[in-house]
């Protein structure tokens, strides 16, 4: 598979984004980042709508009496967080987020973590991690934050699978419940609902990645001893499946059972999927690089949705991560890496696809030049893992195709 | 260090791309982070705009800080000029950039490009958007200005020239741009009421305009100020050192409406300004008897500066509300709201943390709010109605259709877009009130095919609205069942005010429970 490597102007947000969704699913954590009014806006924007009566994330900004040394930095972040945690007495995990600009001055918040974890002797435990936009895309914010708990799971010896990701909540217990019926467990997740509820880790816990961007986790999760299990990520009824059966296979459910707990799930994905192929078949895709689930996505709407494959964009490439990946997609895939977006939209507009998938800055202007889009950043809020959802997200990228078709002004 | 949840304006590189996207043939290379290029969806969601804001980023990671970042900075722009073909350039950088210290602006300059480049120093950690937008278009028409102005000492241009040369007055409208409230309509409505004096619209800017259109604006008579937040800076330099004459009324409301118009006669000495007969429906509507309910409603307002000013009139004068509250989250104009807020006895909330503003809007217990999408937020959580009047925006305030806010047109949109949701309360109020009627009982459902209330959102609501208000149960203070049932008959607008006068009434008369009788005793001792 050739691999186009480009470098300029990048049209992806940072790490920083992915607190959007890292809050909603620990309710007692809260997200602070340490950077600039940019930081706020930026999450802020990402966030689109603003409903909640205080946040559980926020920004400490920097002022010019920070960076020109007249304040101690290190003595108004703790003054900010005192007051922040005061006002919040609910919080019981305070994640520090580095921004650029903390990155660019060296402010140690890792140090700053471990004086205010004395100072709070417990009550509030603080951790930090960077989802600064010179060393982290997107969802790596959240391979950042994750990676940022390893060192404080408690250790077992006791056998294990551990979920590692973000799933909507309807997602994970139906996942549980079907482990459960696999004859699977016990099973943890990673982040936890509850931020003081870390999971344990050791030599006998089996891991599986939800989402192919935490490879941080991963490798730090194995440090500890744990075994990666490798599969296709679990998007579309084949990903599903077979992300199924790795644990399986990992804790020896037998084939026959296994095959007469997902057989009647994939029968009943793929009906539901099929509504929707018949859309996408023969449609030309063209994925722009986001949120590092491209080449799930892309060989989800390949092989299950019959699309063909223009250009696949990737951030950058996890090539342990993406294996079983990149083993499901077609050799001659034209695949880039990293981005030149002027560069790559020369390419979008030269092949004329039938639907581009890319960041909200992007999707209206190519919907001006008569290009159908599908605004990726839905992906990462949506429930789309799983057989069950297999039909749902298809229905994502089918729909603005069908959309253009019921439209009429003449 | 200062903690922000919700922040009001983005940083200042936000305001300069207010600028360069609002204008054509501007390009602006941004020295910033990858992450910055969030920025655009603020332009291609918010606005719906079909074109990407006309900006290249440098997106320098990390490895770069190792190397050689200014490089990076002149590839960016030298591509950019290359691939954009723009009339001027802006350079500059975002917050973490400043830090790195690449001075991009004198790169470029160092660079011999052959088309006006104006070097933007927005100090990210001090200003905001609002000022680096005006700074972004001052430093722009001084930069393509700079060979046209006057020798010092020379005469000032006279407004009234237009007579001597043979033609009809002009002027040119600066301030609108994007991402500001309803600039787009309120462009065409300020073109009809200058072509209604027999003035002419010179050049508009920044929303339109490009590099050569600025270099004409000296060729006006006046410049209107029709945003100060982005055009005072620009006004006051043009008059400074062109000697342009400047128009500072603001044409939202029909008294301001008025005065827009006496000041353009004033300053370009127009011989009369012709009586519009029925120019706008505003008035009679708000004379109508239909109106008289409107009489005395409690408004709280937190806006930009413009807008808020422009609220507090209109809302006092033309449509007999009472204004509870007023505030503005721009600083730079402070000074102005102060003075409207003194106007009604009030004292101005400037501030850019909205759960102040929030603190106050509860405290206040208005019946409307006039706010930003962050105060319609809080409102929806206190369960007061609100009208959205000033920016920070979201999609639904840049409609399809047309709404602009100046003018006469301006007024009439005004009366429906705050009545609307005062109405709205009401309706909301009368079906809280009839609810136990036959029709609204389990299984019925009102005309908008809701299920009723349930009963249980009396007591939540009270709980919530008392939460949002920071008031904390007092330990010794019980409801009872009678009290609780009569608060609940309060309209839900003023409920909270009504719960908390009651509280403290029982607690200064060492009453614990409160009991129907004692909702209606407070009641009689606070309308004393």
């Amino acid at each position: 598979m050739e691999i186009l490597k480009e470098s300029g102007q990048r049209e992806v947000f940072c790490g920083l984004t992915s607190i959007v969704w890292l809050h909603r699913r620990m309710p007692d954590a809260f997200f602070l980042v340490v950077g600039s009014r940019t930081c706020a806006h930026l999450i802020q924007s990402a966030a689109g709508v603003m409903i909640f009566a205080e946040p559980r994330f926020g920004t400490a900004i920097l002022g010019e009496r920070d960076l020109a040394g007249m304040a101690d930095a290190n003595e108004e972040l703790d003054r900010v967080v005192t007051d922040l945690l005061g006002r919040r007495p609910e919080i019981r995990t305070l994640f520090l987020v580095g921004s650029c600009p903390s990155e660019v001055i060296k402010l140690d918040l890792a140090k700053a973590a471990e004086r205010l974890n004395n100072q709070l002797q417990g009550r509030v435990r603080v951790v930090n991690y960077s989802g600064s936009g010179i060393e982290t895309t997107f969802t790596q914010g959240e391979d950042n934050a994750l990676s940022a708990l390893v060192p404080l799971l408690p250790a077992t010896e006791a056998p294990q699978l551990l979920l590692v990701g973000t799933l909507a909540d309807g997602v994970e217990e139906r996942f549980l419940t079907l482990f459960e019926r696999l004859g699977i467990g016990p099973v943890a997740s990673l982040p936890p609902r509850r931020s003081t509820e870390l999971p344990a880790v050791g030599a006998n816990t089996k891991v599986l990645l939800t989402q192919p961007f935490l490879g941080t986790t991963a490798r730090a999760l194995q440090a500890r001893g744990a075994e990666l299990l490798s599969s296709p990520y679990p998007l579309g009824v084949e990903g599903s499946r077979r992300w199924f059966e790795a644990a399986a296979a990992a804790f020896g459910v037998t084939p026959l059972h296994c095959a007469s707990i997902l057989n009647p799930l994939a029968e009943r994905g793929r009906a539901a999927v099929e509504p929707h192929r018949r859309e996408l078949e023969g449609k030309r895709l063209f994925l722009l690089p986001d949120s590092q689930m491209e080449l799930a996505l892309g060989r989800f709407l390949h092989r299950e949705c019959g699309m063909e494959l223009v250009e696949v964009g990737t951030p950058y490439l996890d090539r342990q991560l993406q294996e079983q990946e990149l083993a499901l997609l077609p050799a001659d895939l034209q695949l880039s890496e990293g981005q030149h977006v002027e560069q790559q939209l020369e390419r979008v507009r030269a092949s004329r696809p039938d639907l581009v998938v890319c960041g909200m800055g992007l999707a209206n202007p190519l919907e001006a030049e008569g290009i159908a889009t599908k605004w990726s950043i839905e992906l990462v809020f949506s429930p789309i893992h799983g057989c069950d959802q297999a039909g749902d997200l298809a229905e994502l990228f089918a729909r603005p195709l069908r959309r253009r078709t019921a439209l009429a002004f003449a | 260090m200062e903690l922000t949840l919700w922040t009001y304006e983005g940083p200042p590189h936000v305001g300069a791309m207010r600028i360069a996207a609002s204008m054509e043939g501007v390009h602006y290379v941004l020295h910033a982070p990858q992450g910055d290029t969030y920025a655009d969806l603020l332009f291609t969601m918010i606005e719906r705009r079909d074109q990407r804001p006309p900006v290249t980023y440098t997106t320098f990671q990390a490895r770069d800080l190792g190397g050689d970042t200014a490089e990076l900075v002149k590839r960016s722009i030298a591509d950019a000029v290359d691939r954009f073909q723009p009339q001027a350039l802006l350079v500059g950088e975002s917050c973490t950039a400043e830090l790195i210290q690449d001075q991009p602006g004198a790169l470029a300059q160092g660079m011999g490009l052959e088309l006006p480049v104006v070097n933007l120093e927005l100090p990210a950690y001090s200003k905001k958007e609002n000022w680096g937008a005006a700074e972004t278009l001052y430093q722009l028409i001084r930069g393509l200005l700079k060979h046209q102005m006057p020798e010092a000492g020379s005469s000032k241009a006279d407004p009234a020239r237009w007579r001597q040369e043979g033609r009809r007055p002009r002027v040119n409208l600066l301030g609108p741009s994007l991402l500001g409230f309803r600039c787009r309509d309120d462009i065409r409505e300020v073109r009809l009421l200058l072509e209604e004096l027999g003035i002419d619209t010179h050049v508009v800017a920044p929303l339109g305009a490009t590099p050569a259109d600025l270099l004409r604006i000296p060729e006006a008579d006046a410049n209107v100020c029709l945003y100060p937040e982005v055009a005072e800076s620009s006004c006051r330099w043009l008059e400074r050192q062109f000697g342009m004459a400047m128009v500072t009324s603001v044409p939202i409301g029909i008294a301001a409406t008025q005065r827009f118009r006496q000041e353009l006669q004033q300053v370009l000495q127009l011989d009369a300004i012709p009586e519009v007969a029925d120019a706008s429906r505003m008035p009679w509507y708000s004379r109508s008897v239909d109106s008289t309910y409107l009489t005395g409603k409690r408004v709280f307002i937190f806006a930009d500066a413009t807008h808020a000013i422009a609220a507090a009139r209109i809302a006092s004068a033309e449509l007999g509300f009472k204004v509870v509250g007023l505030g503005s989250y721009s600083r730079e104009q402070a000074r102005a709201v102060r003075a409207a807020a003194q106007e009604l006895g009030l004292e101005a909330l400037i501030s850019d943390n909205y759960l102040e503003v929030e603190a106050a809007m509860a405290a206040a217990a208005p019946e409307l709010v006039l706010g930003t999408q962050m105060e319609r937020h809080s409102a929806k959580r206190l369960g007061i109605p609100c009208a959205v009047i000033s920016a920070p925006l979201h999609v639904q305030d840049v409609p399809a259709r047309y709404a602009p806010q100046m003018g006469w047109e301006g007024a009439n949109v005004i009366f429906d877009s705050w009545v609307h949701p005062l109405m709205m309360g009401l309706e909301e109020h009368l079906i809280g009130m009839f609810r136990h009627d036959f029709e609204f009982v389990e299984g019925h459902m009102s005309h908008k095919g809701e299920k009723p209330p349930a009963p249980t959102d009396t007591n939540e609501a009270i709980e919530a609205a008392a939460a949002a208000s920071g008031i904390a149960e007092a330990e010794v203070l019980s409801w009872t069942d009678s009290g609780r049932a009569e608060l609940g008959r309060i309209p839900f607008f003023v409920r909270g005010k009504v719960k908390r006068n009651t509280e403290t009434y029982a607690q200064e008369r060492g009453i614990h429970a409160i009991t129907d009788e004692v909702l209606y005793e407070a009641k009689a001792h606070f309308s004393r």
